[in-house]
């Protein structure tokens, strides 16, 4: 049988293969390594954390919508202490890199956490979250603003000394000026898309749905919107990418990567089968060796005009 | 082996109220993991559904490796499982949560409405002496069941069938006396038992409801309020799916 060569590189960090989990859905791995073989994943990419810890939004957080779900979860994190004498070396025994997910309320609390993250020669790449839609402050108004993602950008690149990704929101009128504006920033690859800004009403208890109101709408109904957006950012930038949106499927993960993406993370998915992770692993090789396709890196923004 | 996901098969299903039906599961060896107070996660067929739907345990038997759910019919999903027929198979995972600390205390098992069906188990399992408390709006269900382990006191809101009122209504009219509380309900009747168990002095456990997406701990959708830091976040929330449903009643704030 032909050999497939799954591996890819993100900013000179090498993957084993493109398949990785999204922010906020799957912890940082210890719940799912019950369902899950993490050594199998190319890497594990952890819930958000703060300099401190973090309480999160009131209850209910999330609303089950059409094809998808929203949450207003709030970042809740145990701060970074935490995380890294708890997190880090949990995962640092599986064979899978980790990357770490940053959330905020101010550059300096972005830039005490990329600092104190410097250390841990573990950990393989930081991921920063400038467009989580359900704080109040900070967050995402570093990921709608160009300048000021241009800004926080440098800011963190200053200071860290693992490579940097900046994880894009959907919730902007063009994708591609805040992609070049990280790119200018200094940033060394691009996450994309967060959730969607969205609302639902119970119509029964005349209420909103969630504590919060709004809440970011994430699962199989913004995947279209998330490979369009792949795949501008895509054109415009020449960071790698990262791509992820509703991905339920080896297909959907092949859309993105066709689209531009070199790696691929999979979110609310796993809350619909905590294997999807594998699933989409196993069927990307599936769909490589019926397509006779022997390097992955053959697919990655296969298709364009 | 802790939790697994499975299809199960439908052995069993049948309405045994209006809008309750009582489902019985063919899960294998999840049935040997399971105790009283935990519940399942089950998953509808139909992809606009994403997330699973918590049920709580009503059942266990292990010999068979079959589980019992018993669930009230309030939206989509449910209105998707009362479908099944026998035969059919449904995904399921499990079992999620804690369950109940079996104290050596005599008992009050006080459930209201879609709360009773988690209390059959645990009256199966606790070997003491008890007596059961069940809640109703109108119809009964499932009370019968629970005649062979123990002592059952009722209560309707329309006053139909035993005490006209509530559960703690219930409780002052058939002088029920006890050492430990197990509840499960609606908010507004946990916060009566509560508050029932500080002034009784009484070992009091509440299981708890709330939305969830991973049910095993992970995304931290389904917190509640609790007294203390908790393990997880260090701040004061608990995830409903994984430390509990099950809390001791000062655990957490109602
Ligand atoms: C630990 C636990 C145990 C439960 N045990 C039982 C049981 O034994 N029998 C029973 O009838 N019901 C039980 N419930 C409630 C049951 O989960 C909901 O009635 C069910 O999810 C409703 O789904 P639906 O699609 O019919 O309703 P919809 O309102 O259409 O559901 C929309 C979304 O909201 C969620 N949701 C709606 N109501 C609730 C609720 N009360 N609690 C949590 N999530 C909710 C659904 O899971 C879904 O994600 C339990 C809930 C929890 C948290
Ligand atoms: C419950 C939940 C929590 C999330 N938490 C975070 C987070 O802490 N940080 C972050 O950058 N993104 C977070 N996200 C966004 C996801 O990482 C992902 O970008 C988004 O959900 C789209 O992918 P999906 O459709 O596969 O879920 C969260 C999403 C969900 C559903
Ligand atoms: S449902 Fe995910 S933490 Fe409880």
């Amino acid at each position: 049988m032909m050999n497939v060569n799954m591996e890819v590189s993100l900013a000179g960090v090498t993957l084993k293969n493109p398949v990785m989990t999204a922010s906020g859905t799957f912890g940082s791995g210890v719940e799912y390594s019950e369902f899950v073989d993490l050594n199998k994943l190319g890497a594990v990419v952890t819930k958000g954390v703060a300099n401190v810890a973090w309480q999160g939004n009131p209850t209910p957080r999330i609303a089950e919508t059409y094809g998808g779900m929203m949450n207003a979860v709030g970042l809740q994190n145990p701060g970074i202490d935490v995380f890294c004498e708890r997190d880090i070396p949990f995962l640092k025994q599986y064979d899978t890199r980790i990357i770490v997910n940053v959330c905020g309320h101010t550059e300096a609390e972005y830039v005490e956490v990329v600092e104190r993250l410097a250390a841990e020669n573990d950990v393989a790449m930081l991921e920063i979250n400038v467009s989580c839609p359900n704080v109040k402050e900070g967050g995402i108004a570093f990921g709608q603003k160009p300048e000021a993602l241009e800004a926080i950008t440098k800011a963190v690149k200053r200071v860290a000394r693992q490579p940097v990704i900046m994880k894009l929101s959907p919730n902007v009128t063009d994708i591609t000026e805040m992609a070049k504006a990280a790119e200018a920033g200094g940033a060394d690859c691009l996450s994309l898309i967060n959730t969607l800004t969205g609302m639902k009403i119970d119509v029964d208890r005349r209420c909103f749905a969630l504590a919060n109101k709004t809440g970011g709408l994430s699962g199989p109904a913004i995947k279209p919107i998330a490979v369009r957006m792949v795949y501008q950012v895509a054109q415009a930038v020449s960071l790698p990418i990262i791509g992820m949106g509703g991905i339920m499927t080896a297909e959907d993960a092949l859309e993105f990567i066709l689209a531009g993406a070199t790696a691929v993370s999979i979110g609310t998915a796993n809350f619909v089968n905590p294997n999807t992770t594998i699933n989409v692993l196993e069927g990307i090789e599936a769909y490589m060796l019926n397509y006779g396709v022997r390097d992955i890196n053959e697919l990655i923004g296969a298709v364009h005009e | 082996m802790g939790k697994t996901r499975v299809k199960a098969k439908v052995s069993f299903h049948e309405q045994i109220a209006s809008d309750i039906y009582s489902m019985r599961l063919q899960v294998g060896a999840m049935a040997s993991e399971a105790v009283p107070g935990q519940f399942v996660a089950v998953y509808c067929k139909d992809g606009s559904r994403l997330l699973p739907r918590p049920i709580s345990i009503c059942e266990i038997n292990e010999a068979k490796g079959e589980l019992r759910l018993v669930y009230r019919v309030v939206g989509d999903g449910t209105e998707e499982f009362s479908k099944l027929h026998a035969g059919a198979l449904v995904t399921v995972m499990g079992p999620l949560g804690n369950g109940y600390d079996l104290l050596d205390k005599k008992a009050i098992l006080i459930a209201g409405g879609i709360g009773i069906p988690p209390m059959l188990e645990l009256a199966k399992q606790l070997a003491v002496p008890k007596t059961i408390v069940l809640g109703y709006r109108d119809e009964l269900f499932l009370n019968e069941d629970f005649e062979k382990y123990g002592e059952v006191v009722i209560a309707s809101e329309d006053g139909k069938h035993g005490t006209k009122g509530n559960v703690l209504d219930a409780i002052a009219e058939s002088q029920v006396t006890g050492e430990a509380i197990y509840s499960c309900g609606p908010l507004p009747m946990l916060r009566a038992v509560k508050q029932y168990g500080m002034e009784h002095d009484m070992v009091t456990q509440i299981s708890m409801e709330e939305k969830m997406a991973c049910g095993i701990g992970a995304c931290l959708s389904c917190v509640c309020e609790s007294t203390e830091v908790d393990a997880h976040s260090h701040v004061h929330n608990k995830r409903v799916c994984k430390d509990g449903p099950v809390f001791y009643a000062q655990e957490v704030t109602l």
